[in-house]
């Protein structure tokens, strides 16, 4: 946990969060670039069931990650209601599809738990830790290990 | 940005380019091939770099180039015969300029021990074939060394040197001397440093002030020298402003026992006074400036013709100009989006069923072809020949065979083919890596080479030729080739195949790219640097290009690389195929064609092959091939594209249905995700979708059992 240790230093972070089904997750608003309407993604093939696609952001090639799919739901069955998250990670800019924006909340470093240790490896994979707010358990979602390693990544 | 830093990049670009005369020149001249003409080029090209660097006080690259051009200097004069070894420490010696100049630029560190090395070495070449050769030995620091020269006197070396010369120098400046931005103040002081300097200004000229030109030269001078230093030293005093001034050097024999002059006149009231001159010109010289900075600008009006001609040799030269890269990149990205928005329009205009209209479906038209020969335009200005990549290629070549023991001499061909900047660019590392493998694990040891009857001297042969809308750059060796057993058996070792594999000896040396492959047995410091040849195709892949190898035991491999042009577009037809749209690339179709029954046959339990005017052609279900389906589709409801692949093998590809042909902008797919087995890249159509580009070689090697490696791990 790394990263949040440094966090510590920093003090609060503003995050946005998300719905996905009936859970709600939030990424650090420093890495969102925009936040845009679902668009018919171009399939990419022997592609991860979790990568949606490909979409056109002016001019780049977007990949489309079905978040709900990467963390072990069920995979999204997209409509105009969906939302992209437009979000960077190192080098690379990826889309995750997830059900609803609900929110920018903004929540000291020192509020940030680890993630409880539980049986899901996804959770344990992907969620770099929780926080609660208003009743609710809002878990950050780590970003760089969204993407499949790849190994053109390197190239 | 700081003004003197865009003086100090200009010059280094300049460096950069004169590297590359100098590079060229000296190969010429190693080779035989080089004249006369050849040597000056060389020589004038360390000079600027000496002149340009003494300018920004770059003592070490001054020194380094300092005694550079002393050596070549005999060369040119005659005194020293351009023998292979004196050429071997000539093209080391380039590699320490270049490298002094990237020093220079960017700073870090630079081992003074091989300049220093070289700087002897150079001396010793000079001092070998010429007696004399003791006035040269340190010619650096012969300005510091005479602690006289602040004087104006030289009173020791009379004793000591028999042969003074005395000099009488006429000296009339033309106008753009001083426009040009000399002034007479330097070159007198340089020539007081070379012996006793006296000089007179001769002010008969200056007319009435009523009819004084500004921009006119009126003064001349008349210096007298007495000095050890022969004429050519005197002469290059002047050497910067040849031409334009009217220079006539008088030699008296100083044998002929003349007193020294007497006149005591100290060397600083001329100086004094012609900085008076110079300063009172200044104005004047900034209007010249700012106004041959407009010639520059505009072409020259008739009436301004006599002024441009007094500068024909500067406009002559003027052809080409300097563009930051950013914004050529910015106009191709617009040019790309231009592209992408034509057919956009195009696409919206058909949907509207406006067609119908002829006046706008030729406007259609019209557009299409002016949006693409703006974009072929835009693309020639990034297109550069390749020779530089070449160029440097050879330092490697040098590098790599003193490094190894072996004799190994380079051979370019094509070096005019012209590929487009980026691509030359991200060529450089894995051509890089490829020379070091064919010297280092291609060739064999002098020794090796004669015991196998070959010529001790291996040959390294880099190639580029334009061919079929691509760039094909060979790299082959005349060595060992590649040992098939050898590669197989570390291939088995390392755990990359399985042990039992049958591989057709196209699959061995494919095993090369496979990432954790190494033949060499002990690493070193050259090939081994765990970098393998799977980076290097990886990186030829991330081009859009291919790699193949074919080898020959005993006479040598060949590793052929084949580039796209260009990195941003390409002529493709755009197929459906299982609901999706793809590009297939225009250059690898042959024909198309619609199967009739009866001519595709099943052969053996997954494959299908069509018959082709008497010949069976393997037939590959794209859709299928791509996993976009699970069931091969009946090839009699597709289309055939009949394509040929970069190692002339042909296949059939089936596709549902062709919808159109036409211009692609290339979008990476590697920037936000990573290769994808069997496309090459994507684009975007003209409803705004993205469409995949189509790797047709990729899919035909995959479907046809010529698997690439990785594809046989994960099937063993």
């Amino acid at each position: 946990m790394a990263e949040i240790e440094t966090k510590a230093n920093t003090g609060a972070r503003e995050y946005i969060t998300f719905r996905i089904g009936s859970q709600f997750y939030c990424v650090d608003i420093m890495s969102v670039r925009e936040i845009r309407g679902w668009t018919p993604a171009t399939q990419l093939p022997r592609a991860p069931g979790f990568v949606r696609g490909v979409i056109n952001l002016r001019g780049v090639v977007l990949p489309i990650i079905d978040l709900a799919d990467r963390l072990g739901f069920a995979p999204t069955e997209p409509t105009a209601r969906h939302v992209i998250i437009v979000a960077q990670t190192g080098r690379q800019v990826v889309g995750l599809l997830v059900d609803a924006v609900s929110d920018i909340i903004n929540m000291p470093a020192d509020k940030v738990q680890p993630t409880p240790d539980v049986g899901s490896e996804a959770a344990r994979a992907f969620v770099l830790g929780v926080m609660a707010i208003d009743d609710r358990m809002i878990s950050l979602i780590a970003l760089e290990s969204v993407m499949p390693a790849m190994v053109g990544e390197a190239a | 940005m700081d003004p003197m830093q865009a003086i100090k990049d200009t010059f280094f670009q300049e460096c950069e380019e004169q590297l590359g005369e100098l590079e060229t020149g000296l190969l010429a001249m190693e080779n035989g091939s080089g004249d006369e003409e050849t040597v000056n080029a060389v020589f004038r090209a360390v000079h600027s770099i000496k002149g340009g660097a003494g300018a920004f006080k770059l003592d070490k690259l001054v020194k380094f180039a300092h005694v550079f051009e002393t050596t070549l200097d005999k060369i040119r004069t005659g005194q020293l015969a351009p023998a292979t070894p004196v050429m071997k420490s000539m093209l080391r010696a380039a590699d320490v300029l270049a490298d002094l100049v990237t020093f220079s630029r960017e700073g870090g560190t630079f081992d003074d021990a091989r300049s220093n090395e070289l700087i002897v070495e150079l001396n010793a070449h000079c001092e070998q074939k010429t007696g004399e050769a003791n006035a040269e030995e340190a010619p650096a620091e012969e300005a510091d060394n005479n602690p006289f020269a602040a004087l104006g006197w030289e009173p020791v070396a009379l004793a000591l040197e028999p042969d003074v010369n005395e000099y009488v120098i006429i000296f009339k400046p033309k106008p753009e001397l001083y426009a040009k931005g000399n002034e007479t103040t330097r070159l007198m002081r340089e020539l007081s440093r070379l012996g006793a300097l006296t000089v007179h200004c001769e002010t008969a000229d200056i007319p009435l002030l009523a009819d004084l030109e500004p921009e006119q030269s009126y003064l001349s001078w008349r210096a007298t020298l007495r000095s050890d230093q022969d004429l050519a030293t005197v002469q290059s005093v002047f050497e910067f402003v040849d031409g334009d001034c009217h220079l006539d050097i008088e030699v008296i024999d100083f044998t002929r026992e003349t007193p020294p002059e007497p006149e005591p006149e100290p060397a600083a009231a001329p100086v004094v006074e012609v900085v008076a001159v110079v300063e009172e010109a200044k104005p004047a010289l900034e209007e010249v400036t700012a106004a041959l900075e407009a010639v520059k600008a505009t072409a020259p009006p008739p009436r301004e013709a006599a002024k441009a001609d007094a500068n024909g040799a500067n406009n002559a030269t003027q052809n080409t100009i300097r563009v930051d890269l950013d914004r050529v990149d910015r106009l191709i990205n617009l040019v790309g989006e231009l592209v992408i928005n034509q057919a956009m329009l195009t696409q919206r205009v058909l949907e509207a069923g406006a067609v119908k209209n002829a006046s706008i479906a030729t406007g259609l038209d019209d557009l299409e072809h002016l949006t693409r020969e703006i974009q072929e335009s835009v693309m020639a200005i990034r297109a550069q020949p390749v020779r530089p990549l070449f160029q440097r290629m050879s330092r490697i070549v040098r590098e790599i065979a003193d490094a190894t023991g072996k004799n190994v001499r380079l051979k370019t061909e094509g070096e005019g083919a012209e590929v487009d900047r980026t691509v030359i660019e991200r060529l450089a590392d894995p051509l890089t890596h490829m020379i070091r493998n064919a010297v280092d694990h291609g060739l064999e040891r002098p020794d090796q080479r004669i015991a196998a009857g070959k010529a001790a001297q291996g040959e390294v042969r880099l190639s580029a030729a334009h061919k079929s809308g691509r760039v094909v750059i060979e790299v082959a060796d005349d060595g060992r080739g590649i040992d098939r057993q050898k590669v197989k058996a570390i291939a088995i070792k390392k755990g990359l195949i399985a042990a039992d594999a049958l591989l057709t000896d196209a699959e061995i040396d494919n095993l090369l790219f496979m990432p954790g492959f190494s033949t060499a047995e002990t690493v070193s410091n050259i090939s081994g640097r765990g970098v393998g040849m799977d980076v290097v195709k990886r990186s030829i892949q991330a081009l859009g290009g291919r790699i193949s190898i074919t080898t020959k035991p005993g006479h040598g491999s060949t590793f052929s690389l084949s580039l796209p042009l260009t990195l941003a577009v390409l002529d493709g037809m755009v197929v459906k195929v299982a609901d999706q749209t793809l590009v297939v690339p225009l250059n690898s179709i042959l024909e198309t064609m619609k199967p009739k029954g009866g001519e595709v046959y099943g052969l053996g339990p997954d494959s299908q092959v069509i018959g082709i005017r008497g010949g069976f052609t393997p037939l590959i279900d794209v859709g299928y091939a791509l996993g976009f389906r699970s069931e091969r589709a009946d090839p009699m409801a597709g289309v055939t594209l009949l394509i040929e692949t970069e190692g002339g093998v042909r296949s059939a590809l089936m596709v549902d249905a062709i919808q159109d042909q036409r211009q692609v902008v290339i979008k990476s797919l590697e920037a936000n995700y990573g290769h994808v087995e069997g496309i090459a890249a994507a684009t975007i159509l003209g409803d705004g979708r993205i469409a995949l580009i189509l790797d047709a070689d990729a899919i035909v090697n995959a479907s046809t059992g010529r698997n690439t490696p990785s594809e046989m791990l994960l099937a063993g």
